[in-house]
C-alpha cells in the first residue's frame, strides 16, 4: 500500500496535538489516582461540566473560553474539597474505600450526567473564540490553531503543577501523602488537610480540561464517558503519578489514535484507548515507564 | 431454611406474583413487571461478584448488551430458535467475556479490574456500532410474535414469564452460595485476599468463578431484550442507566446477602416504572443515582443493614 | 536427610536492582523449633513470603515435606502443610471468630479427610487459644493479644505440620509474650508441630528456640546453637554494631 506522506504527517502532527489535549485532561487524575490513591472515575464528569461553564462564560459574556476555565478554577478547587471531605469522612477514616468508595465516585458521575442533560440537553453545544478555524500551514502540514491553543495550555499547567509538586513544600507533602501517612504526620502536618488540598488541585485542573475539550470538539453530557478509558489508560501506562510519564503515554495515545481515525475511520478510534488500557493492565500494572 | 425449601418457597412467590399479574389482566403490569424482574436478576448477577467478593463491576451495560445483541444475531441467522435457548447462548457469551476481563486484570488490585469493566462497556459499544451485521449505529428491528404457540399466550406475557423463571433461578443460586463452601471462599476474597489464600482459598480461581456467573446472569438477563424493545440500537443497550441500576440496587438494598438486590430492585424498578410515566425518566434516574450517594455515605449496609441483628458487639473501629 | 521437613536451596531475591536475599540455605528438621533473627530489613519477611509463596523467588528451590513447592500458589502450599502466621494479624473482618476458623477447614482439612461436625470443631480450636466465649465475635471487638491468638489459631486450624509465625509477639506485654510462648511450645510439643518463629523479642528467641539462624542484609550469617550464636562477633556487630 503506498500511504502519502502528507497523510501520514498530518495524522503524526495531529495525534501529537491530541496527545498533549490528553494529557491535559489526565493530569487531575494523576494526582486524585496516582498520588492520593483515590479512584475517582467522576473526574471525567467534571470536565464536561468545565466545559458547560466556558460555554456558558462563552455564550452570554462572551468570554474567552479558557479564560472563562481560569476564573472558574477556584470554584472547581472548593467544590473538590468538599468532595474529599465527605469521602474522607464517609470512607476512608471507615476503611471503606473499596467497593463504596467507587459506587460513591460513580453515582456523582451519574448524577453530574444527568444534572447537565437536565439543564442543557442532549445538544452539542461549541464555544467561539478567534482562533477557532484558523490554520498555520507548514508546507503538506496542517496546525489547525483549535488543536495547537491547547496542546500549548496544556504545556503550561503541566509544566507549572510538575514545578509546584517538586519545589514547594505542600507540593512534595502531596506527593509523600500516600506513600508514607506516617512520616506527614511526623513533620506535623495533617495527612487529611494536604489531601484535601491535593484533591481540590485535582479537580481544578479539570475546569481548565473542560475548557480545552469544549474548544476541540463540541461536548453533550455523556461524551465524559468517553474518555474514562482513554484518561485511566494513560494514567496507568504512564506510571501513577508521574506528570512526565502520563505526557509521554499520552502521545502514545493521540498518535495511535489519530492513525486509527486517518487509517480506519474515527469510529473505531475509542476502541484504541481501551485495548490499550487491558494490554498495559494485563502485562505492565506498573506503567510502561515504571519499576518492574 | 434448606435450599431445596428455599427454592420451593421462591417457585410459590414467583407463580403468586403471575397470579396477581392475571388478575390485575392488564397488559402493561406484565410489560412493567417484566423490567422490574430484569433488574432482580441483573442486581443478584452483580451482586455475587460485587456484593460477596467487594470487586465492583461497572460494565453491566457491556454483559447486558452481549446477551441482546446475541439474540439479535440468532434473531437473523436461526429465527426458529426458542428463546430460553438463546438465552442459554447469551448467557455463555457474557459468561466468557466475564472470564476474559477477569483474566487481565483480577490478579491486581480491585480497583483496576473496576476501571477496565468502565471501559469495556465503551468499547463493546464501538464494536457493536461498527458491526453492520447487527445494524450498526442505525440499530435493528426485531419482529415480535403476537403470541407464542402455546396456549398462544401473549408474547410479552411469555417475555414476562421467561423473566421470572430466570429471577428464581438467580436468586436460588445466590442463596445456595452464600451458603456453602464457596460462599466463605467468596467472602475471605472480599475481606483479605492475602489471609484467604493463606488458609488454602484459591483466590484467583473464584474470582473467574464469580465474573462468570455474575457476567452470565447479565448476559441472560439482557437476552429477551430484543423481542421486548423490538427496536435495539447501541445508544439504547449500552445506557449507563442500566450500570448506575445495578449498582445502586445492590447497595441500597444490601450487598452482603441474596435478599438486599432484590428488595433493591423491586423498590428501585418500581419507583422508577412508576416515574418514568409520571414525571419524566431523566429525573428519575436523577433520583437513583442520588439514592446511591446517600447510600453509600449514610446507610452503607442497606436496606437489610436496619433489621439484621448485629454480630456480636457493636464493633469499635481500629 | 530423612528428618528434613523443609530444604532450601540457593534462594534468591531481588526487588529492581535491590537483593533483598541471597543464596540462602537452610534446612528444618520435622518436630524443630527454629528461630530466625535479622535486624529490620534483613530479608525476614521477604524469605517467609517466598517460602509460602506470596512472592516469588528468583533463584533457588524450595522442598518441603519431600516435594518441590516452586512454582506453587500459596494456598497449595497451605494445602501441603505449610501454615503462617502474619505479623500484623489480618482476620476476615467481616466473620465471626468460628467462621474464621472455619475457612482452612473447609478448604484445606476437608479436602483431606472428613471434619464431622465443623461448627463444634472451630469453637474447640477457639477453646485451644482461650476464644471459645467470643466464638461469634467480630474480630473488631479483639485485644491485640486476642488477635494473635486467632492468627495462631486459624493457622493452626489448616493442620499442619510446618508453622511459621511472624513475629506472633510483637507489641505484647511481658505476661503476653509468656502466654504466646506456652501457647507455640503447646502445638510443638503436644501436635509435633514444626515451628520457625521469626521474633525480635531475644528472651522470647532464646527461650524458645532449638536452634538460631541469623539473617544479615540478605544473607544467612549464622545457624547454629542459640547460646553460641549470639556470642558471634559478627551478628552481635549486625545487633549492636551499625
Amino acid at each position: 500500500m503506498d500511504i502519502p506522506f502528507d497523510l501520514l504527517g498530518n495524522a503524526l502532527v495531529s495525534g501529537l496535538l491530541l496527545g498533549g489535549f490528553y494529557a491535559a485532561v489526565t493530569v487531575g487524575v494523576s494526582i486524585s489516582f496516582g498520588m492520593l490513591d483515590i479512584v475517582n472515575i467522576a473526574h471525567p464528569a467534571f470536565i464536561i461540566l468545565g466545559s458547560y461553564i466556558a460555554y456558558i462564560a462563552n455564550s452570554t459574556l462572551g468570554l474567552d473560553p479558557i479564560l472563562a476555565s481560569i476564573i472558574a478554577t477556584p470554584a472547581f478547587y472548593l467544590l473538590g474539597m468538599a468532595i474529599y471531605h465527605v469521602y474522607d469522612v464517609s470512607f476512608e477514616r471507615r476503611g471503606d474505600n473499596g467497593l463504596r468508595g467507587l459506587a460513591f465516585f460513580f453515582g456523582i458521575l451519574f448524577i453530574t450526567e444527568v444534572a447537565l442533560v437536565l439543564t442543557f440537553g442532549v445538544d452539542y453545544r461549541l464555544v467561539e473564540a478567534p482562533y477557532i478555524g484558523i490554520s498555520i500551514h507548514l508546507g503538506p502540514i496542517d496546525l489547525p490553531l483549535r488543536l495547537l491553543v491547547p496542546f500549548l495550555i496544556s504545556i503550561v499547567l503541566m509544566g507549572g503543577l510538575h514545578m509546584y509538586m517538586g519545589r514547594t513544600f505542600l507540593g512534595r507533602a502531596i506527593q509523600a501523602v500516600a506513600q508514607d501517612p506516617m512520616a506527614l504526620r511526623l513533620m506535623a502536618a495533617n495527612p487529611s488537610r494536604i489531601k484535601r488540598i491535593a484533591f481540590g488541585l485535582s479537580i481544578a485542573t479539570a475546569s481548565i480540561g473542560g475548557a480545552i475539550l469544549i474548544i476541540i470538539q463540541p461536548v453533550e453530557p455523556s461524551i465524559g464517558r468517553d474518555y474514562i478509558g482513554r484518561i485511566f489508560a494513560i494514567c496507568v501506562m504512564g506510571g501513577l503519578g508521574s506528570f512526565a510519564g502520563s505526557f509521554i503515554a499520552a502521545m502514545a495515545l493521540g498518535i495511535m489514535e489519530s492513525f486509527t481515525s486517518t487509517f480506519f475511520g474515527p469510529s473505531w478510534s475509542p476502541a484504541v484507548s481501551f485495548g490499550f488500557l487491558l494490554l498495559t493492565l494485563a502485562f505492565r500494572p506498573s506503567g510502561l515507564f515504571g519499576r518492574a | 431454611m434448606r435450599n431445596p425449601v428455599f427454592f420451593l418457597c421462591l417457585c410459590v412467590v414467583a407463580v403468586a406474583t403471575y397470579g396477581v399479574a392475571k388478575f390485575i389482566d392488564n397488559a402493561y403490569v406484565f410489560f412493567a413487571g417484566y423490567v422490574v424482574l430484569q433488574y432482580i436478576v441483573l442486581s443478584t448477577g452483580w451482586n455475587i461478584l460485587g456484593g460477596y467478593t467487594g470487586y465492583v463491576n461497572f460494565g453491566t451495560a457491556a454483559f447486558f448488551a452481549a446477551g441482546a445483541y446475541s439474540t439479535v444475531v440468532w434473531h437473523k441467522t436461526v429465527p426458529d430458535m426458542p428463546l430460553p435457548v438463546m438465552m442459554l447462548i447469551g448467557g455463555a457469551i457474557a459468561a466468557l467475556l466475564g472470564l476474559g476481563t477477569g483474566y487481565l486484570t483480577l490478579r491486581l488490585r480491585g480497583t483496576f479490574f473496576g476501571i477496565a469493566t468502565l471501559a469495556m462497556s465503551v468499547v463493546m459499544q464501538t464494536l457493536i456500532t461498527n458491526w453492520s451485521f447487527v445494524g450498526g449505529s442505525r440499530g435493528a428491528y426485531v419482529v415480535r410474535p403476537d403470541a407464542t404457540d402455546w396456549f398462544g399466550i401473549d408474547y410479552i406475557e411469555y417475555l414476562f414469564l421467561l423473566m421470572l423463571g430466570l429471577s428464581v433461578i438467580a436468586v436460588g443460586i445466590a442463596r445456595a452460595i452464600e451458603q456453602s463452601r464457596l460462599g466463605y471462599g467468596f467472602a475471605t476474597i472480599r475481606d483479605d485476599e492475602l489471609a484467604a489464600e493463606a488458609s488454602g482459598v484459591p483466590t484467583l480461581r473464584l474470582k473467574l468463578l464469580a465474573t462468570a456467573l455474575s457476567g452470565g446472569f447479565m448476559g441472560m438477563a439482557g437476552a429477551p431484550l430484543p423481542y421486548y424493545v423490538t427496536y435495539l440500537d447501541p445508544a439504547s443497550g449500552f445506557s449507563l442507566s442500566y450500570a448506575v441500576n445495578t449498582i445502586a440496587m445492590p447497595l441500597i438494598g444490601g450487598t452482603s446477602s441474596w435478599l438486599g438486590p432484590v428488595i433493591g430492585a423491586v423498590l428501585l424498578g418500581t419507583l422508577q416504572q412508576l416515574a418514568t410515566v409520571t414525571i419524566s425518566s431523566a429525573l428519575s434516574l436523577l433520583i437513583v443515582g442520588v439514592l446511591l450517594v446517600v447510600f453509600v455515605v449514610a446507610a452503607p449496609k442497606g436496606i437489610i443493614g436496619w433489621f439484621a441483628p448485629r454480630k456480636g458487639k457493636p464493633g469499635a473501629q481500629p | 536427610m530423612t528428618d528434613a521437613l523443609l530444604t532450601v536451596f540457593g534462594l534468591g531475591k531481588r526487588f529492581g536492582g535491590f537483593v533483598a536475599l541471597a543464596d540462602i540455605e537452610l534446612e528444618v528438621k520435622k518436630g524443630e523449633r527454629l528461630g530466625l533473627i535479622g535486624p529490620n530489613g534483613s530479608g525476614k519477611s521477604t524469605l517467609v513470603n517466598c517460602l509460602c509463596g506470596t512472592l516469588r523467588n528468583d533463584t533457588g528451590s524450595v522442598r518441603f515435606d519431600g516435594r518441590t513447592l516452586d512454582g506453587l500458589k500459596a494456598h497449595e502450599r497451605t494445602r501441603l502443610g505449610m501454615a503462617r502466621s502474619f505479623q500484623l494479624p489480618r482476620p476476615f473482618g467481616t466473620m465471626t471468630l468460628a467462621e474464621n476458623l472455619r475457612i482452612p477447614l473447609l478448604y484445606v482439612v476437608q479436602l483431606r479427610k472428613a471434619v464431622p461436625n465443623v461448627d463444634r470443631r472451630c469453637v474447640e480450636l477457639l477453646d485451644l487459644v482461650g476464644l471459645a466465649d467470643k466464638a461469634d465475635h467480630l474480630p473488631a471487638d479483639l485485644t491485640q493479644i486476642e488477635m494473635r491468638k486467632l492468627e495462631l489459631a486459624r493457622a493452626m486450624a489448616a493442620e499442619p505440620s510446618l508453622l511459621i509465625a511472624d513475629e506472633a509477639m510483637a507489641g505484647l506485654s511481658n505476661r503476653e509474650v509468656d502466654e504466646i510462648l506456652a501457647l507455640l511450645m503447646r502445638m510443638n510439643e503436644q501436635q509435633g508441630v514444626t515451628i520457625v518463629m521469626i521474633e525480635h523479642i531475644m528472651r522470647a528467641v532464646m527461650h524458645f528456640s532449638q536452634r538460631l539462624v541469623v539473617l544479615v542484609a540478605g544473607r544467612k550469617i549464622a545457624d547454629g546453637d542459640p547460646a553460641e550464636i549470639v556470642r558471634q562477633d559478627d551478628v552481635v556487630a549486625a545487633y549492636l554494631g551499625s
